[in-house]
């Protein structure tokens, strides 16, 4: 049963993107457990406010899981303790009364800080930009079935366009990695008729792009897939360095 | 070519094919050494072949080259990683259960290297090298002075954790190298974690029978 309970939070506080930051620690009392994560946060910010404080600044839009704009590395975790959602789905009733809970900004070279708790991800803008799209307009949706694929294909699309370009990956690589993301746009094109054409060209310039953008190389060491809140398999990693290899040999 | 060290993807297909080359490599390196369990002038003539003849100089000058590249690589890797990464560091520590090896590649891989020259000077100099350099105290009996060495328990140990942490480097490694050259999806990417596994426990123990044999048979 979801109760009320009082914890203490350790949230990391910076005025801006040159600005040093620091560890702030706040108490809150009698938290609904059945509140989520945000509300939680809209509930401190309202008290910093009425006590005339800087409230604390960080990402939300949709606050469903679709849009991909909150973020947090919550005790450890991107996106918190729970498994496969994102902060904005994650729920008080995963933490105790009395506990601490550490909340900080992703953190890489790729995602240069805002301000506290927001970062900045448009370097996943611009390596969308450089080639993950159909550069044609196919037109409408098509009636079901008038181009066959096959079911496994379709899944496997499916599955990668799922990828709500959160950062999460990039947040909980030891690498600075972008790989995941990559692979799971590279993909999710590549295995549709639409996508496919493209598909040489636009795996070399997004890889050129996340390279050129300062983000590490992968070493496989599955981070990323085990704290994706949309379960982006690293099978993608893999087809990504098939097409890129196969891009780069036959030039 | 130049995608080969430009790229991200470049470079771990480098690190990829240099480390299957090493993989190789062990394997060869195992079976012939075995034959040291079986009988010690078999060793002796697999060494006699493997001495200062033109065949055996251009296998080591190439696999010192796989080495090299494999070891430069891993240097470059990491400190680009490190920097991606960025300075500033998360306080709460990565509660994200990965792979222990994974993210102990270059340590565990410095630590061999370490392992590598030790193991060059104990047998490679006094074999091969003074061989080649016309030095009278090469040993042409390579039986001999393995077995001498090994009479030393702590040579035995410190052989034995080398191979140790080969073990943990391949358990990752093995696998990492077939995924990064793309031959992975959702049904190999399981067969190749455990091939890797099996693979990295045969070379574990083919290699760890060695010196054991020879410090309680001699
Ligand atoms: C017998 C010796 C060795 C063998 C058989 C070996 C094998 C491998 C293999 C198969 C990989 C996977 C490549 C990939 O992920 O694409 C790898 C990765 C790596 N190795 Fe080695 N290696 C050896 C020695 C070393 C040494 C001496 C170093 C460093 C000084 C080193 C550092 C690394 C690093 C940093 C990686 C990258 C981590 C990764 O991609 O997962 N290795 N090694
Ligand atoms: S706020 Fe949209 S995914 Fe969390």
């Amino acid at each position: 049963m979801d109760k009320n309970i009082n914890i203490k939070l350790r949230i990391w506080r910076q005025k801006g993107p040159k600005e040093k930051g620091a560890f702030e620690t706040y108490e809150l009392e009698n938290v609904y457990q059945g509140s989520s994560f945000l509300e939680m946060l809209d509930i401190l910010n309202n008290k910093l406010i009425c006590e005339g404080k800087e409230p604390v600044a960080f990402d939300h839009d949709c606050r469903e899981g679709i849009c991909g704009m909150c973020s947090l590395y919550i005790n450890g975790h991107p996106h918190g303790p729970d498994e496969d959602v994102t902060t904005c789905q994650l729920h008080m009733r995963k933490f105790n009364d009395g506990d601490t809970i550490t909340i900080e900004p992703w953190r890489s070279a790729g995602f240069p800080i805002i301000k506290d708790l927001m970062v900045d991800r448009s370097a996943f803008d611009k390596i969308i930009q450089a080639g993950g799209y159909v550069s044609v307009n196919t037109g409408g949706a098509p009636d079901a079935n008038t181009i066959p694929i096959e079911k496994d294909k379709a899944d496997a699309a499916m599955d990668a366009a799922a990828c709500i370009g959160c950062g999460a990956c990039v947040a909980a690589c030891k690498n600075g990695s972008a790989m995941l993301f990559v692979a799971a746009k590279v993909s999710h094109l590549a295995l549709l008729p639409q996508g496919r054409i493209e598909a040489a060209k636009r795996a070399k310039a997004m890889v050129a792009k996340m390279d050129e953008l300062g983000f590490g190389n992968c070493t496989n060491t599955g981070a990323c897939e085990i704290e994706c809140p949309k379960n982006i398999s690293i099978t993608n990693i893999a087809r990504l360095n098939r097409e890129f290899l196969k891009a780069k040999f036959k030039d | 070519m130049s995608w080969l060290i430009k790229s991200s993807i470049g470079r771990k297909f480098i690190m990829s094919i240099s480390g299957l080359f090493m993989i190789l490599f062990l394997l060869f390196h195992m079976s012939m050494n075995l034959a040291l369990v079986f009988s010690l002038e078999a060793y002796d003539k697999i060494c006699e072949l493997l001495g200062a003849n033109w065949y055996a100089i251009i296998g080591t000058l190439v696999l010192a080259a796989g080495f090299a590249v494999h070891i430069i690589y891993a240097i470059m890797l990491t400190l680009q990683n490190r920097k991606a990464r960025g300075k500033e560091r998360y306080e709460s520590s990565s509660k994200t259960p990965t792979q222990w090896s994974s993210k102990n590649m270059f340590i565990l891989g410095l630590s061999i290297l370490l392992f590598l020259i030790l193991h060059l000077y104990q047998l490679w100099y006094n074999m091969q090298f003074k061989e080649l350099i016309g030095d009278p105290t090469a040993v042409s009996k390579g039986s001999e002075l393995v077995v001498g060495l090994f009479q030393n328990s702590w040579v035995v140990l410190v052989y034995l954790a080398a191979f140790v942490l080969l073990w943990f480097h391949l358990t990752h490694g093995f696998w990492s190298a077939l995924h990064t050259i793309g031959w992975s999806n959702k049904v190999w990417l399981k067969r190749i974690k455990v091939i890797g596994n099996i693979f990295a426990t045969l070379i574990l123990i083919g290699f760890s029978i060695i010196p054991i044999y020879l410090h309680f048979a001699y």
